[in-house]
């Protein structure tokens, strides 16, 4: 033990470098040899190039039960961040209460923003008996405490099991008084064990609109010129909305985004904490009723809403998370086409831009290969998006995709000859994509702040562009939608290309060379 | 605009017009546990470990979150199947920055997430059969793993599965400890029954199924650190220090942890546990069936040090005692050049905390070593034991909330503006957003360690940079 301390008032050491001092790294050995009885370092080494191996791949893709590392969540995460994003709304998860606990710091860690939600808080008497008593407290509490112009009920799997029945519950709390009778309260089942966040979303939305607009189909509702957009669960939801309200406005549409959590999740720092902030308000939610479309940003987020909308009348139009130049270019051709209003020439001048962008970078883009991963709407987007960039997807994986979202991705692989070593990959998860990676290997991974492992095993950069995104800030409030957007993810990605060629050429005297200037 | 400006707060009369709020019944619920301390008081005054009121907001988590995310999921040689749905695997996939050291994938998984992802087939017929498969894969595809642990989710307990059934089936077929814990979410009040039930596995399917290794060789200076989960780790700063008064750490229960340590436990002379709320189980065990005494210890800040060592070493013979002094002069030097720097900038500052385990109180002595004042804490998941235990760190005056609801809390800190606000990432934005500075003080806001002379010094910078950082002075526009 020598007299120096690792550790000084002038330069505190924090965890990045106090335990790589020589005393830390000491006490690290000796832990490891008296106390662990762990493998020998030559056994790991061979498990773990093994883990490398054809023949590990082999075995990992015969796995039929247990998923490891997937990239989806729950249903009632989806439920709350869709009710969140109507005006003044606090969801209320009728269910087990760890579980709100975790969907609010889930969200909150992504956002970086305060998120409310209450719980029923259901323990081992209502499992037993049913979680009716749980519901008419709930709902009196969360009503008189926090003071919301509605609360959105969902699920845990807990209510699902035991089968509680939102629709009798919510109608008796009201007749006990919990909440007025004309207040609004509607409800989505959400069961945990049924598809993942992008369905819980979907039942959401379509329990918000069934509240409000009536279940009954009715395609003789009258019509106005207003339409309806549907953004989906989306890590990028603030930069987003911001981004679709200002294309509209410049179309001069009159839209309607039902659930925009733009503000709610992204409220100003000015002394006064905001509970609730923005969201689509229930006066519009209302009105919406009689737009003339909805149009999907994500079709696997909205499968049920859409079809509900239909039995109103409405024209629908769907998308799976449009990125880049020609993907943004349907969705603007169908805004024209739907409102009858020309795209504005602002946004041609904008697409120019992009295109301009595009083609001064095309030389670091080209023949790039792509491993992505995310919800099935993001992947279908961001591999439209790589293959007109000239890039290469080669592995696109969703553990929420289906068979049908396969051959979905296979089709816009086969539009392009970039797409040609491309293969999708549904209802697999981030443990195959390691077996992928590391026996055909890519120069990058699109995906979220999970593959950082990723990154770390197989020494492939990644580049976060879908949620969670917990571990770099900000991002979320700039758009990846529109033309705008798409110059935001050319330009991350093109970023992190840029460090990937300086960090490889910046050996002195050896690699230096290339150490470019100018690229 | 000084934050501690407002310092004649009636703080009864606060709780009362905070109280006011709530439905009548709620309200008498909620006003049990809150309480200002009083002069010469016997205990913090408050009701605990019951129910959480519906629809109030309620900060705490689950058995699950306390059985996988705190006790087992830290025990890096081993998988933890998230067994149900696939959500509560997600949501406390690495969120608890437990460091480990270990070649993750390959001899360690504490940063990964293995689940059943229960479908509605296996809830109508049951999950067995696919758990059985689960651990097969697990066994196949991670050969260097050395035991395995279930844990359930809400619908396990509901279905009516055997998962005991299956441990026993298929720790017999892998020849390695499977362990079945009954942590289903919807079990009791918060974490803390997640704790027991996972102290009680550990007692029931490792001290019980399994021995400690043959070659293990005792020494009259064992002890275990019982209660750490080395988030950022404070294990290690910790042990360090039991390391160099001459003690020999066998076992870290969990931080950084492996199935060895446990099973070695019982060896141990004396067990010293830091969070005594989440493991205290185990030690009363242990101390009846193998007679091993424990003590609880506090390495918060270096008053809590210094008499948390000079207590250890008091356990063993004069040659530890010695090396114990040895030591805390050796850092005295470093701590005070710490309070030197960071005192002036913090002397005064009123704090308020919520958090869960042992640090409403424990850290207590940490800000008042900084100068600091402690102006309200409580616990997410106390026991009445836990709140017996605080009396000790706090003074009259000092604001008590059980369980406290984000409107309690809210309006609490409103009032009386503390200048740092120490909870958890739910409340952080919460209180940013009113322009409070703000520590998480589960995760040590991605920071640590916190535990130890070297966590100290970090401690003392982090709340240095949260109070005194600029961004607070450009709150205000000036238009």
């Amino acid at each position: 033990m020598s007299d120096k301390l690792s550790q000084s008032a002038d330069k505190v050491l924090d965890h990045y470098t106090l335990f790589r001092q020589p005393e830390y790294k000491a006490m690290f050995e000796k832990k490891k040899s008296e106390f662990e009885y762990g493998h020998s370092d030559e056994e790991v080494a061979r498990v773990s190039e093994w883990t490398k191996s054809e023949d590990y791949k082999a075995k990992n893709f015969a796995r039929e039960a247990v998923v490891i590392n997937p990239t989806k969540a729950c249903q009632p995460i989806g439920a709350m961040f869709a009710a969140q994003g109507f005006e003044g709304t606090l969801p209320l998860v009728h269910g087990s209460q760890g579980c709100v606990a975790y969907y609010r710091t889930h969200l909150t860690r992504h956002f970086k923003e305060p998120n409310s939600a209450v719980s029923s808080s259901m323990t081992e008497d209502a499992a037993v008996f049913g979680g009716l008593n749980n519901m008419i407290d709930g709902l009196a509490n969360a009503y008189t405490l926090y003071k919301p112009k509605m609360i959105a009920v969902m699920t845990t799997c807990m209510a699902e099991v035991i089968g509680d029945d939102l629709q009798g519950f919510i109608s008796n709390a009201k007749n006990k008084d919990s909440v007025p009778q004309d207040f609004p309260v509607p409800y989505a089942h959400t069961p945990a064990f049924v598809g993942s966040h992008i369905v819980g979303y979907d039942n959401m939305i379509k329990g918000i609109l069934t509240n409000f607009w009536g279940s009954s189909e009715n395609l003789d509702t009258p019509k106005t010129e207003t339409i309806n957009l549907i953004p989906g669960f989306d890590g990028f939801a603030v930069g987003n909305n911001r981004e679709l309200k200002r294309i509209t406005a410049q179309f001069g549409i009159d839209l309607t985004i039902l659930s925009d959590v733009s503000d709610n999740f992204d409220t100003p720092m000015d002394g006064e904490y905001r509970m609730y902030d923005g969201g689509t308000t229930i006066e519009d939610t209302k009105a919406a009723l009689h737009a003339k479309a909805t149009i999907s940003m994500q079709e696997y987020n909205t499968t049920q809403t859409l079809q509900f909308c239909k039995e109103k009348g409405q024209q629908v139009a769907k998308f799976n998370y449009p990125m880049g130049v020609t993907a943004t270019d349907e969705l603007l051709l169908k805004l024209a086409e739907l409102s009858g209003k020309p795209v504005p020439a602002s946004l041609k001048l904008e697409r120019g831009r992009l295109v301009d962008a595009i083609a001064d970078s095309h030389t670091h883009m080209h023949g790039k290969r792509f491993a992505v991963y995310g919800d099935p709407d993001f992947c279908l987007g961001m591999t439209r998006f790589l293959l007109e960039l000239g890039a290469e997807p080669v592995h696109i994986l969703s553990t929420s995709g289906s068979k049908k979202w396969e051959k979905q991705v296979q089709k816009v692989l086969d539009g392009s000859p970039f797409g040609a070593s491309g293969a999708a990959y549904g209802g697999k998860d981030l443990w195959h994509l390691r077996s992928l990676i590391f026996t055909d290997k890519v120069d990058y991974i699109i995906g979220n702040s999970y593959g950082k492992y990723l990154e770390r095993d197989t020494k492939v950069p990644l580049i976060r562009l879908t949620y969670p995104i917990f571990d770099r800030h900000h991002h979320h409030r700039y758009p990846t939608w529109g033309y705008q957007g798409a110059l935001n993810v050319l330009v991350r990605i093109l970023d992190r290309i840029f460090e990937d060629i300086d960090a490889n050429t910046n050996i002195v005297g050896q690699t230096d060379y290339s150490f470019d200037l100018i690229r | 605009m000084s934050l501690s400006e407002n310092t004649t707060v009636d703080v009864k009369n606060l709780v009362n017009e905070v109280l006011e709020a709530y439905p009548e019944k709620t309200r008498k619920r909620r006003a049990k546990h809150i309480n200002v301390l009083e002069a010469e008081a016997k205990d913090c005054g408050v009701k605990s470990n019951v129910k959480s009121i519906p629809g109030v907001m309620t900060i705490r988590g689950c058995a699950y979150a306390g059985s996988k995310g705190v006790v087992w999921g830290p025990i890096k040689d081993m998988i933890h199947i998230s067994h149900g749905p696939v959500g509560c695997g997600y949501y406390s996939w690495s969120g608890r920055r437990n460091y480990y050291i270990g070649d993750t994938g390959v001899d360690s998984w504490g940063t990964m997430h293995f689940t059943s992802d229960f479908q509605e087939k296996d809830i109508v017929f049951g999950g067995d059969k696919k758990l059985h498969k689960v651990i097969e894969e697990i066994n196949d595809l991670f050969p260097l793993v050395n035991g395995i642990s279930i844990q359930s989710e809400c619908p396990i307990g509901l279905i009516g599965d055997d998962i005991e059934a299956v441990a026993r089936a298929k720790s017999a077929e892998i020849g390695k400890p499977v362990i079945p814990v009954r942590c289903e979410g919807f079990r009791g009040v918060s974490q803390s029954l997640g704790h027991h039930i996972a102290n009680d596995t550990i007692r029931d399917w490792v001290f019980e199924k399994t021995t400690p290794k043959a070659d293990f060789v005792s020494t009259p200076y064992d002890v275990t650190i019982i209660g750490d989960y080395n988030i950022g780790g404070d294990a290690w700063s910790s042990r360090i220090l039991l390391e160099e008064i001459g003690l020999r750490v066998i076992a870290q229960w969990s931080g950084d942890g492996t199935l060895a340590e446990l099973e070695n436990t019982p060896k141990a002379k004396v067990n010293l546990i830091h969070c005594y709320r989440s493991m205290n189980y185990i030690a009363r065990h242990m101390e009846e069936k193998y007679n091993i005494p424990w003590m609880e210890y506090n390495f918060f800040g270096p008053s809590q040090i210094a008499e948390s060592l000079r207590k250890i070493a008091a356990l063993f013979d004069d040659s530890i005692k010695e090396k114990a002094e040895q030591v805390i002069a050796r850092y005295q030097p470093m701590v005070d050049a710490v309070i030197a720097k960071y005192r002036t900038r913090l002397e005064g500052k009123k704090v308020m905390i919520y958090v869960g385990g042992l640090r409403p109180r424990h850290v207590v002595d940490a800000y008042h070593d900084l100068g600091m004042e402690i102006v309200g804490t409580g616990y997410e998941f106390a026991h009445n034991d836990d709140y017996q235990r605080t009396q000790h760190y706090v003074k009259e005056g000092t604001l008590i909330y059980d369980d406290v609801t984000a409107f309690e809390l809210e309006k609490f800190v409103e009032a009386i503006r503390p200048d740092l606000v120490a909870s958890g990432i739910k409340e952080k934005y919460v209180f940013q957003k009113m322009g409070l500075p703000f520590r998480q003080m589960h995760s040590w806001d991605y920071s640590g360690p916190y535990h130890g002379y070297d966590g100290f010094a970090i401690f003392a910078r982090d709340m240095d940079l949260a109070i005194n950082n600029p961004v607070w002075g450009v709150m205000k526009a000036p238009f």
